[in-house]
């Protein structure tokens, strides 16, 4: 059909509707348009280069070439809290239920590198994860769970060497040998500068620690994801669909010119290289933002970095449905949205999905809403059948004209933050933080104007009886983990611990040193977490944040 | 004219979600009050410091990680301790409606949970603050 008629067929839809439309503005004057058509869209020409097939240049249609035709995404249910032992049985009851990997939760003492007895832990040991204190707790939260069979997913940014050297040292005592080690960290401290919090140490030492992850495990650990860069913790705190893509995409951009700094080949890297999203309330706009990350991120691998390998230009992504978008007012509702968000990260192609609890904007989840939220992923994978076709709202007019969109305004961000210096300068300029800041505000504007409903929160409230039976972290377990601290360094050799950390200490005032064999050796005699990352600190210094409102 | 309401947005204790922080932050500003933003990671002594140096009528502190227990009361004993006796301390987060009677009997004047609409809070401010 010639886009002549298609245009005539327009013009005259619009016209019959014309006066409808007046009468309702409020659904009439939303952004989208209200119809699209295949005047919105790429033309048959086009299909090869921007879309194309599935393990395929530019990826839009997503990475492997069978897709959930092949198997499952990995449904990986992040999880820890309290103590080593709780958050063990926790995880073994997870793969019980079905959960194909692990997802590791640390709490905040934890993720900023401090021992469970430093002053400033007070309050927080096991809150929001679990307590890791050294090698000793490591051991028990991998207890009984074969680290050769099992792929495990650490939130661990800052101190992710020290995180990733116990867990290489735990395989190592079940006999596991590092290269069969299967797994990520998330390792990618631009987004907590810019979004999470969890920092310690200034940009450039943190970009060293992560080059120097990248080359050791390329040697040593190679099924290992070095990184995640995430645009999760960038969506959570307030950006929009594009801006996710588009700050995340220039982190990588940044971690990607540090590591070739640093003397690597884009190829022996890139392709352990690996994505965090959000899946938001908008299904189609996500669907169409993981359509639009994979095309952007495979033109900057093939067009800027003159990267060879297809896996290098892939890109991989694990997902977790927005925790932002809970609510605590009637929370059963968030079941809904979490199904809802699943099936938005499933038709765009994820390889791997963290499903929210219900409860998760009252306090972590108990027990029963873990199962409904797994459930939740089961349901869509096996009942839904939107698993059963690779790429399925591919061709609609909206989602691709949508998935265009995202792509544009990705590449204007990418070319802003080009302009300031890149990623590390913009986040230091606080240009990140402040556009993400700026839409957080736009959103919590709308929703006190009513502009934006959310069901039970601004509309359809009522009154409710307090939720009954949330998950409660008690105040004992700081000091029950304390002891068990101190029992442990009673026991060590702490003439090896100090011989190690003088040894590390020596290693990071060598730029040109590796710090991963140092540390795996001073994990290997129990030195804590807290003292590792104090002798870095004491080299490194800390970072100070930018705050702008 | 009388003087401004001043206000010390502050973020104790490690948690790095600082979304509502900012949002409040920027929705008091908006409302004219004069706001003071803390940034991450305050330990309760640099919280009630601040508070003296910036001599505030209202801190408006938040926790999304469950150290609310601990941290909230004891920000309140040492504002309370260093003669800032009508300072009026208020709280918000990820808090469940079952820890809110003990806060509020550590002297916190209120809590305000996920939802809240940020006039709730400006309202709140002016017809409290002393």
């Amino acid at each position: 059909m010639s886009n002549e008629k298609i245009q005539a067929g327009l013009e005259k839809y619009n016209a019959s509707v014309e006066k409808t439309v007046a009468r309702f503005p409020e659904r009439g004057n939303l952004p989208e348009q209200r119809l699209y058509t295949p005047l919105d869209v790429k033309g048959a020409d086009e299909y090869v280069e921007q879309i194309g097939y599935p393990g395929m240049y530019p990826f839009t249609r997503g990475v492997q070439p069978t897709m959930y035709r092949g198997r499952f995404w990995t449904m990986r249910m992040y999880a820890g809290f309290s103590t080593a032992k709780e958050s063990n049985a926790r995880y073994r009851q997870l793969i019980a239920s079905g959960a194909t990997g692990l997802s590791c939760a640390f709490d905040l003492p934890t993720q900023i590198g401090y021992d469970s007895d430093d002053p400033i832990s007070e309050g927080e040991v096991g809150k929001v994860g679990v307590a890791i204190d050294s090698l000793a707790d490591m051991e028990t939260l991998f207890d009984q769970i074969d680290l050769g069979k099992v792929s495990t997913s650490m939130t661990i940014n800052a101190p992710a060497s020290v995180l990733l050297a116990m867990y290489i040292a735990v395989a190592e005592k079940q006999g596991v040998p590092a290269s069969e080690l299967k797994g990520t960290i998330q390792n990618d401290i631009l987004k907590e500068y810019a979004a999470r919090g969890t920092y310690i140490f200034p940009p450039r030492p943190s970009m060293r620690l992560i080059t120097n992850i990248f080359e050791y495990c390329s040697q040593n650990v190679p099924k290992w994801n070095t990184i995640s860069i995430s645009g999760y913790h960038i969506r959570e705190a307030g950006s929009t669909a594009s801006q996710e893509i588009a700050f995340t995409i220039a982190d990588g951009i940044a971690y990607c010119e540090a590591a070739i700094k640093a003397g690597l080949k884009i190829d022996d890297f890139a392709g352990r290289l690996s994505f965090f999203w959000n899946a938001h309330n908008n299904v189609l706009e996500e669907v169409a933002k993981f359509r639009a990350s994979r095309r952007v991120w495979a033109k900057v691998m093939k067009e800027r970095f003159h990267a060879e390998k297809p896996k290098s230009m892939m890109l991989r992504v694990h997902t977790q449905t927005a925790g932002s978008m809970l609510t605590a007012q009637q929370y059963n509702n968030n079941i809904v949205r979490v199904a809802l968000q699943t099936a938005a990260a499933v038709m765009g192609g994820t390889q791997s999905l963290h499903t929210n609890s219900r409860d998760e904007a009252l306090a972590l989840p108990t027990t029963e809403s873990v199962t409904i939220a797994l459930r939740t992923q089961q349901i869509v994978a096996y009942e839904s059948g939107l698993a059963d076709v690779i790429d399925p709202l591919a061709g609609s007019y909206y989602v691709e004209a949508m998935t265009d969109r995202i792509e544009k305004e990705a590449w204007e961000y990418i070319n802003k933050i080009d302009e300031i210096g890149g990623a590390v300068a913009a986040i230091e300029k606080g240009y990140i933080q402040k556009e993400i800041h700026d839409s957080a505000y736009a959103w919590q504007k709308d929703v006190e104007s009513g502009a934006r409903v959310i069901v039970g929160v601004n509309k359809f409230q009522m009154e409710e009886e307090p939720p009954k039976g949330l998950l409660k972290i008690d105040a004992s377990v700081g000091v029950a983990q304390c002891e068990r601290l101190h029992a442990m360094k009673a026991q060590r050799d702490n003439a090896a611990v100090e011989k190690a950390l003088a040894d590390l200490k020596a290693a990071c005032e060598d730029e040109n040193e590796n710090l991963m064999p140092h540390i795996l050796n001073a994990v290997r005699t129990y030195a804590t977490l807290g003292e590792i990352c104090g002798v870095m600190r004491q080299v490194f210094g800390e970072y100070e944040a930018h705050v702008s409102l | 004219m009388d003087k401004p309401i001043r206000v010390l947005v502050a973020k104790p204790g490690l948690d790095g979600h600082d979304r509502g922080a900012k949002v409040v932050a920027h929705a008091l500003r908006d409302a004219g009050f004069e706001v003071i933003y803390t940034g991450l990671r305050q330990t309760p002594e640099q919280i009630a410091k601040a508070a003296l140096q910036e001599d505030v009528n209202v801190i408006a502190m938040s926790i999304l990680s469950g150290a609310h227990p601990h941290l909230f009361p004891k920000v309140v004993n040492l504002v309370r301790a260093q003669g800032q006796e009508d300072v009026l301390i208020i709280g918000g987060g990820v808090i469940p409606d079952s820890d809110i009677p003990a806060l509020k009997e550590a002297g916190i004047a209120e809590v305000f949970t996920p939802g809240t609409d940020t006039s709730d809070i400006v309202k709140f401010i002016n017809e409290n603050v002393k």
